[in-house]
């Protein structure tokens, strides 16, 4: 069966209202291949991906499934056809096990669970899976959960997988794990097809690519015969040059210094535990470290949000000479210290911004309380959203669409923008890049060296190591809630950094 | 294999639907005023079959109702459905706050309940023994005070312990009932009943014909101002960010537990001053049925009206408008028709929204035999 084409796709058309997500999309995937499907955010990928797995329905065109026209109208016909996608957002029942999970949703007679067990376990030992099936859900890591996703399909017989951004959440060592996976499923003969914007995972996993621009299909290259300039190419439409311009340093005040902060969460464990660190004005300290090793509980700690239960927190004001102490202080106490800090927080519309309203409305979340007037005043806002839209190139119909329309490097623009324009003298920035395209990334990265030639300590939470070594002045490597170590990006290494993080997810397991 | 089988068999769906949001505000109200208008007609129709009237007699009794007395010089009719659009209307006000909050006060019931009883109070039991121009700021004061305590319990409950505001406002309101159950069991006459007749204080002047002036007048004041506090004001916009994400509004340092009893302080206080105008204004009289169920009317009239001011106050003169009309198509035979041909007709200009959100799109049957 190797090497025939699994599924077709026909001039597929899909549109929402205005908006043309697809249009006459002709893609082809064989069987025993893996296909990349590469394109920028917005150009479509992830709707082509939702009309093969049933959630939409194309509104031109059509699919062939082993040469055969399918009609696909719901996820079950997509797994009749045997077409399995995993989905960026898991969708796992928490209290559930992993067994449990799996088997969830399949009529055929009376649940086994014994027997489905050691089906799961065939399944992991064939293509080399690390599962515990009896594990509950809600303990388990992203990876883990991502690992269930993947066999739940593989349990119902899926032959095609599809995986949206499969990588996103994971650490280097996790992605190389799914990689070796994903390269044992395609030599047994699987069709699999993998959205991503990442271009070394493309040129590392895939046969084939094949490219999507705004909507439209661009074309189909073998892996072995391009570069990652040429894909870049095919992507944006343009040559662009993928280089971080480092500058040094350019003081060395200290500009905010952490001293030995240790938070607990609501159910009492330490998720903070005797941090300190410090940053100096006019540089980006970097901050890696696996994903909830308690890197949204230090921001949000220096940001006001977070209660800590013991450790300091001083911020030297440029401005007086003062050292202010930030500790036990709400976000309008620290504002009214005349500490001009930013957060650019990972979560943009639940967080940093409000979906439904429109830009200029969420300008003002920073600036509406200011004066004494019980009226809103819209003016500046207004000027300051649409200074924002026309200096970063955010799309949008206009000032008064509401953020959730956006795609999500415009809401990352919208939101960098507005903390930007607060003049701030600490910028802290919690993966700024996740889900951005290759453009508005280096974007972000440009915004983040002005801010720092202009004095500003940037604090940046990334998970992306090549990008962290690239930008960053230093780089804090955190595991647990503790400081793993800290080194100079200019001369460390990834594997130094990679040896950190493992060396303190090690001695916790220790313990 | 068995599946491919099956396949081969299941032919292209006739339609599908797609969700949609970018339809302009012009076609979206054509839909629904024509959905209110098809809908009251079918009723109509349907009325007619039950009365045994005539479709014009029954469009003319809907009308006489509410417009009747205008062609006679007598306003009277026409004031009295200006006073029950008036009420209605004041308590969807009264709720819209709270749910641009995301606060499911359930409670307007009970809210305006408890403000119509401070009011009763003041009239039968302290009227007469204090000069007329006190009685009414009393009574305005403790209506106020009266529903915002019923409005702010549940508020305090939600901000400090994340109680579930829909069951502790429904609660409330049955708690309202008994106490104003209680109020009547001490009337000097043992009757169960007030009669308004022996109300001699507190009763708010009528202008001319106009017997609910102040009513009238109020609930327009109140309507602006609810307009104009939740667009442009900073607490309004606190409001709608609180409603939104509580996590956003922390982030940018409002106080979420502040927002939410201040808001219900207000909401309180405006389904008290609803209860008030009612009491005050024109029934002169308390009992258990005194808001008669429009505090959940007012639940929907906020929803339909999209909380906006304006678009509520269209939505209950049609709403109050069918309402009338209907009751008098059906005096002669049972007036709960009439109620049920209401509810019928508010489910669907609900069910209308569908159309609005989503479009149906109908399948090109496709050419055969391509591969």
């Amino acid at each position: 069966m190797t090497n025939q084409p699994a599924i077709e796709l026909k001039n597929i058309t899909k549109k929402f209202g205005k908006v043309i997500a697809n249009k006459n999309v002709n893609l082809t995937a064989n069987r025993g291949e893996i296909l990349s499907i590469l394109g920028e955010n917005g150009s479509g990928k992830t709707t082509l991906m939702n009309m093969i797995s049933g959630i939409y329905y194309p509104d031109e065109g059509s699919i062939y499934i082993d040469g055969k026209e399918a009609v696909i109208t719901s996820p079950k016909d997509a797994f009749d056809y045997k077409i399995g996608m995993i989905h960026q957002h898991f969708k796992l029942v928490d209290v559930f096990s992993a067994a449990e999970n799996v088997v969830l949703g399949i009529n055929k007679g009376a649940y086994d669970l014994n027997k489905s067990t050691a089906q799961i376990m065939e399944i992991c030992d064939k293509y080399g899976f690390e599962l515990d099936p009896v594990k509950k859900i809600y303990t388990m890591s992203v990876s883990e959960k991502q690992t269930v996703e993947i066999i739940k399909v593989l349990y119902r017989g899926a032959d095609i997988l599809i995986l949206d951004e499969p990588t996103a959440v994971l650490t280097p060592q996790e992605t190389e794990k799914l990689f070796a996976v994903l390269r044992r499923m395609r030599d047994a003969g699987k069709c699999i097809i993998i959205i991503t914007h990442k271009l070394h995972e493309v040129l590392s996993l895939s046969d084939k690519v094949a490219v999507l621009r705004k909507g439209e299909y661009v074309g189909t290259v073998n892996t072995c015969e391009t570069t990652e300039s040429e894909l870049t190419e095919m992507m944006v439409g343009e040559k662009i040059e993928l280089n971080i311009h480092r500058s040094e340093p350019v003081s060395d005040e200290t500009r905010l210094s952490v001293k030995g902060i240790t938070c607990k969460d609501r159910q009492g464990i330490v998720v903070l535990d005797d941090i300190s660190f410090d940053v100096k004005a006019g540089e980006i300290f970097g901050i890696a470290g696996i994903a909830g090793s308690g890197q949204r509980e230090l921001l949000e700690a220096i940001a006001g949000l977070q209660k800590l239960t013991s450790g300091e927190i001083i911020y030297n004001n440029p401005k007086t000479g003062n050292m202010d102490n930030l500790r036990d202080k709400t976000p309008v106490q620290i504002r009214e210290l005349g500490v001009r800090l930013s957060f650019v927080p990972e979560d943009r519309l639940g967080m940093g911004l409000v979906g439904n309203m429109d830009i200029v409305d969420n300008m003002m979340l920073r600036s509406y309380s200011k004066g004494h007037s019980v009226f809103l005043q819209r003016k500046k806002p207004k000027d300051l959203a649409n200074k924002i839209i026309h200096d970063l190139g955010v799309v949008t119909p206009g000032a008064s669409t509401p953020v959730r329309r956006l795609s999500g490097g415009n809401v990352q623009k919208v939101l960098v923008g507005r903390e930007i324009a607060a003049a701030p003298t600490v910028l802290m920035v919690a993966y700024p890049v996740r889900g951005l395209d290759i453009n508005s990334s280096y974007m972000i990265y440009n915004m983040l060296n002005q801010q720092k030639e202009t004095g500003v300590a940037v604090i940046f939470v990334g998970e992306d190591l090549d990008v962290l070594l690239e930008l960053c002045d230093r780089i804090m490597v955190i595991g647990s809630g503790r400081v793993a170590g800290t080194v100079d990006a200019r001369t460390a290494s990834k594997e130094e950094i990679g040896l950190l993080m493992t060396k303190s997810r090690k001695e916790t397991e220790g313990e | 294999m068995a599946s491919e089988i099956k396949n081969k068999s299941k032919r292209e769906p006739l339609l599908h639907i797609v969700k949609r949001d970018d339809m302009a505000w012009w076609a979206a109200w054509s839909i629904r005023i024509l959905t209110i208008l098809i809908i009251t007609f079918i009723m109509c129709l349907i009325s007619v079959k039950l009365t045994g009237y005539s479709l014009p007699v029954i469009f003319e009794k809907m009308f006489r109702k509410v417009f009747g007395m205008i062609e006679l010089g007598r306003l009277k009719m026409f004031w009295a459905y200006l006073e029950s659009v008036a009420i209605l209307l004041c308590l969807s006000l009264a709720l819209t706050p709270a749910f641009k909050m995301k606060f499911w006060n359930c409670g307007a019931e009970g809210q305006a309940l408890m403000g119509g009883l401070a009011a009763m109070i003041c009239m039968k039991d302290i009227g007469g023994k204090i000069p007329e121009w006190l009685l009414f700021v009393l009574m305005v004061v403790l209506s106020i005070v009266f529903g915002m305590v019923w409005g702010v319990l549940p508020a305090i409950f939600k901000a400090f312990f994340n109680t579930n505001e829909t069951l502790f406002t429904l609660m409330m309101n049955y708690i309202a009932i008994q106490i104003v159950k209680y109020y009547l069991c001490f009337l000097p006459d043992g009757s169960n009943k007030i009669n308004p007749e022996t109300i001699k204080h507190g009763m708010f002047p009528g202008l001319g014909q106009n017997n609910y002036f102040v009513n009238i007048a109020v609930v327009a004041v109140l309507t602006i101002v609810m307009f104009i506090y939740l667009k442009y004001s900073k607490q309004g916009y606190e409001i709608s960010v609180v409603g939104e994400s509580q996590n956003t509004a922390r982030y940018i340092g409002i106080n979420v537990k502040k927002v939410i009893i201040r808001t219900m302080l207000i909401s309180g206080a405006l389904c008290g001053v609803a209860g008030l105008l009612l009491v005050a204004g024109a029934d002169h009289a308390v009992d258990t049925n005194t808001i008669g169920g429009q505090g959940f009317t007012a639940i929907m009239m906020a929803w339909l009206g999209q909380f906006n001011p304006f678009i509520i106050l269209f939505m209950v003169f049609v709403i109050k408008f069918i309402e009338l009309g209907m009751v008098s198509v059906y005096t002669n035979l049972d007036v709960s028709f009439a109620e049920v041909i209401v509810a019928i007709i508010i489910l669907c200009v609900v069910g209308c929204e569908f159309f609005i959100r989503y479009s149906v799109k109908f399948n090109h049957r496709k050419k055969e035999g391509t591969v």
